[in-house]
């Protein structure tokens, strides 16, 4: 197969995101099921492996939290619908968690092609541990990569949901290691006066590019 | 979860949420009536449109003759149930 043939530009932040019908473990979606909500849309290598499991273990914890501030979570791997049964029914009779959100069975990876999730150094055939935050209005908001080798902090994808919310409901920015309740960041002013304005208005600033306040 | 099966009867998902649709109504209606995610339920409605169980009037999704007469079957289904 020529490879170059199928290289296509891999999607960015602030893109649209790539629009798919596929099949999954709860029938068949597309992308725009999922509008006028934020989606988690992540991959695994495979099923019936270790850190894989553990991951779909952690998923289930972020399940709730992630609904609650209207997200919804779709994995994807490139084994069949029957290996990803048969291993949530595994998981469920061996760890008793139930994985309550669907799995896209990408047996053609025509998913993962879209989305860039396969990393032919790392492996020409399974998908890596990828993240896509996509907000309500199908916009690629953040991706996260890992190795095969190094489970998630599901905790972390929690964190940038709700940041990214943070972001779009006040305008502001939000700082290194950000939990809601911290400060966050008041973008840069853009003019000389802005910068002059930004000094007067009470905030906390260490310098008039360097302003934070409590929401 | 596909709301049609292989065999041409609906799942149990399929049978919920077009028992919801007896009075016609937008995905977000039947979701909320439901409680079943609303991806499903859009999932659901374009496989209901593409068996034509459904169809789509301006906004509302409402039962075909095909629809109607599959839940004929769910509707006796649950009355046994309830005298059981």
């Amino acid at each position: 197969m020529d490879e170059k043939a199928d290289i296509r530009p891999l999607p960015r932040i602030g893109d649209q995101a790539p629009a798919f019908e596929a099949e999954t473990t709860w029938g068949r979606l597309a992308l725009e099921d999922f509008k006028d909500r934020w989606l988690i849309l992540f991959s695994h290598p495979a099923d019936f492996t270790p850190v894989c499991t553990t991951e779909f273990l952690a998923f289930q914890e972020i399940h709730q939290p992630l609904k609650d501030l209207g997200a919804d979570l779709l994995g994807l791997s490139v084994d069949s619908v029957t290996a990803h049964i048969a291993w949530l029914r595994n998981i469920e009779e061996k760890f008793g968690v139930k994985i309550p959100f669907p799995i896209i069975a990408d047996s053609d990876r025509k998913v993962a092609g879209l989305y860039g999730m396969i990393m032919p150094g790392e492996s020409k055939t399974e998908t890596s541990r990828c993240v896509f935050v996509i907000d309500p209005k199908g916009t690629l908001r953040a991706m996260i990569y890992y190795p095969m080798t190094t489970g998630r902090n599901l905790q972390e994808i929690l964190r940038l949901v709700k940041a990214l919310q943070t972001t779009d409901k006040n305008g502001v920015a939000t700082p290194a290691n950000w939990q809601p309740g911290d400060w966050v960041i008041m973008p840069p002013p853009k003019t000389m006066e802005a910068a002059e304005q930004r000094l007067q208005q009470g905030l906390d600033c260490k310098d008039w590019y360097f302003c934070k306040k409590k929401l | 979860m596909a709301c049609i099966q292989p065999d041409g009867t609906l799942s149990r998902s399929g049978e919920i949420i077009l028992l919801a649709l007896h009075s016609p109504g937008t995905p977000e209606e039947v979701a909320r009536e439901t409680r079943i995610d609303l991806f499903m339920v859009r999932g659901a409605m374009r496989e209901f449109m593409q068996a034509r169980y459904v169809e789509k009037e301006k906004h509302l999704f409402r039962l075909t003759p095909k629809g109607l007469a599959a839940l004929e079957g769910v509707d006796d289904k649950n009355r046994q149930g309830e005298t059981a």
